[in-house]
């Protein structure tokens, strides 16, 4: 879906975020700006991101919400054309100043990509990698929480028997629960889930957003989609986003029933 | 039916035709090969022909085993040096380095590649050579005159590099950057994101790039035979000389017909060259098929 109008000129105060009254932040962004060589990808964001809620990005193609998930775990350190400025907290710790070891950082938050890229290992080592990078050594602590894990994403029933085999073998529904269950393995506080589901066929998108239900009583996710449908499914708050910018930032039920810029209402009406 | 269908159903024919051209090569150079050390075969053991050490053609003795040793000694030296050299350069060029410095080794690489045969063989004259003679051998306390296995092995480990890499670049750059990603975001370092996934998921093309350049280097004359000596005999250390199977082809071929079944022993020089690279390959693709399977 295409939205066809011009850049709509977004007031400096819309623009800043306070915490929502009753909920515990867990991400705090501030200020951020990231640029590339010839384009602003995101433009001043502003964002607090709520404890055990599912928080969706919402907006069309190309507006930034993948760039802003990659910044929450830095990523973009491998965009060498990427500058960054402005500050992300997490647990009091602004992951973007350099002074804390980013490979810990990234452990706080578990990504799901657009597609499962299960590593080239069993289905056994795939879960095992983070905790064996984690440092953790015992094999039955290990054989353990492989099984904790991939029962918490339901796939423990449908793979038990062939832990040892390649990943890749798995379906592509299957494959993507896994790479849930990678993520959660290492104990993340944020799941960072960047358009799960678009690979999917329907029953297996409805197999992980139920998952993300359930999750969310342990973990804060953060989501991005295009799909509206989704987000109205799963979103206790909504950020929607425009060409790099937050342009509306609420409760779900205020977003979508009540939405107060055009470009939203705009989108929501197309979107249905 | 229509000209456009017509062309259509052909098309695919003569390609098979072309394909098939290329399956029966090497089928035919086989059994060319085969058919014409069979003089040299009716007279002699397969066993005494290839363990055998003894080189004298007056004398009507064909031990090839001076030439087999020379070649694998030379070939598999020549690996251990540039295949860990190539694995590490493609790694840093594909993961570590600014795009301009890849941009910038591709023609460089190219240039390497095409580097003539001979031009590495001076090179390893005037520089290997005297090296090895000079510097190396002493500082191991041996003695060499420079013309030996080693010279030949480093001379061939240099040419062999472009190739070796060019193919280990292709594999790396396939490798899918959210893969890497997906490590990463474990907590995993680069350098462990680099050893579990980018050489496991890679493993099946680096297995290639190694058996293909074997079976290039093994078959490699001119720069090799220039530094290596030419003396037949089973080397006893690598700062002997040496006398590979191609540089024995090469240099005696056309000459000495006046000897019999010379000319079917070269023949069969040929074949066990042709037979030892089918072998590599087969190896390798057996590993290739092992690496699949994980």
């Amino acid at each position: 879906m295409s939205i066809k109008t011009t850049i709509p000129v977004i007031s400096k105060e819309a623009a800043h975020f306070q915490v929502v009254p009753g909920e515990v932040p867990v991400l705090n962004i501030r200020n951020l700006n990231v640029r590339s060589k010839n384009a602003q990808i995101l433009k001043n964001i502003n964002l607090v991101v709520p404890k055990n809620k599912i928080t969706v990005l919402l907006g069309p193609s190309g507006c930034g919400k993948t760039t802003l998930l990659k910044c929450m775990n830095r990523l973009t350190d491998l965009y060498s054309e990427l500058k960054l400025d402005g500050s992300i907290e997490i647990d009091g710790e602004d992951i973007l100043s350099g002074k804390y070891d980013i490979t810990q950082i990234r452990q706080k938050m578990g990504l799901v990509m657009q597609r499962p890229f299960p590593l080239p290992m069993s289905i056994y080592d795939n879960i095992a990698y983070g905790l064996k990078i984690k440092g953790i050594r015992k094999k039955s602590i290990i054989s353990e929480k492989v099984e904790k894990h991939l029962r918490e994403v339901a796939l423990w029933d449908e793979v038990k028997d062939r832990l040892k085999t390649s990943a890749q073998r798995l379906s592509i529904g299957q494959q993507q629960r896994l790479c849930l269950a990678r993520g959660l393995a290492v104990e993340p506080e944020i799941i960072l889930a960047d358009e799960p589901t678009s690979a999917l066929d329907p029953i297996s998108s409805r197999v992980i957003e139920e998952e993300f239900l359930k999750l969310k009583a342990d973990y804060t996710i953060i989501l991005v989609t295009h799909i509206l449908r989704q987000a109205k499914r799963l979103a206790d708050f909504v950020v929607f986003m425009y060409y790099g910018e937050i342009v509306e930032y609420g409760p779900a039920s205020e977003i979508f029933e009540n939405p107060k810029t055009d470009i939203l209402k705009e989108y929501l009406r197309v979107g249905h | 039916m229509t000209k456009r269908i017509l062309i259509d159903n052909i098309s695919s024919k003569w390609m098979l035709v072309c394909l098939s051209f290329f399956l029966l090569l090497p089928l035919a150079i086989g059994t060319g090969l085969v058919l014409k050390s069979e003089d040299l075969l009716t007279g002699h053991t397969l066993s005494s022909l290839i363990f055998s050490a003894d080189w004298s053609p007056s004398e009507d003795k064909f031990g090839f085993w001076p030439f087999i040793l020379s070649s694998l000694w030379v070939t598999i030296i020549a690996l251990i040096i540039s295949m860990p050299l190539c694995l590490l350069a493609a790694i840093y060029l594909s993961q570590f380095a600014p795009k301009w410095l890849l941009e910038f080794m591709r023609p460089v690489i190219d240039i390497l590649a095409g580097i003539p045969s001979v031009v590495y063989g001076v090179w390893g004259v005037l520089v290997i050579v005297p090296l090895v003679g000079d510097t190396i051998a002493p500082f191991f306390n041996n003695e060499s005159l420079g013309y030996s296995i080693l010279a030949g092995a480093l001379v061939l480990a240099v040419m062999s590099i472009p190739y070796i890499l060019n193919m280990l670049l292709e594999v790396f750059r396939q490798v899918p950057v959210e893969l890497g990603e997906a490590s990463l975001s474990l907590g995993a370092t680069k350098w462990e994101t680099i050893k579990h996934v980018f050489i496991r998921k890679g493993a099946t093309g680096i297995l290639s790039a190694y058996g293909l350049g074997f079976s290039k280097a093994l078959g490699e004359t001119i720069a090799v035979m220039m530094v290596i000596g030419n003396v037949v005999q089973e080397p006893a250390s690598v700062f002997d000389a040496g006398y590979p199977l191609p540089a024995l082809i090469a240099n005696n071929y056309g000459e000495m017909m006046s000897i019999p079944s010379y000319d079917s022993a070269l023949m069969f020089g040929s074949l066990l060259l042709f037979v030892i690279i089918l072998a590599i390959n087969i190896l390798f693709r057996y590993l290739i098929y092992k690496s699949e399977e994980k």
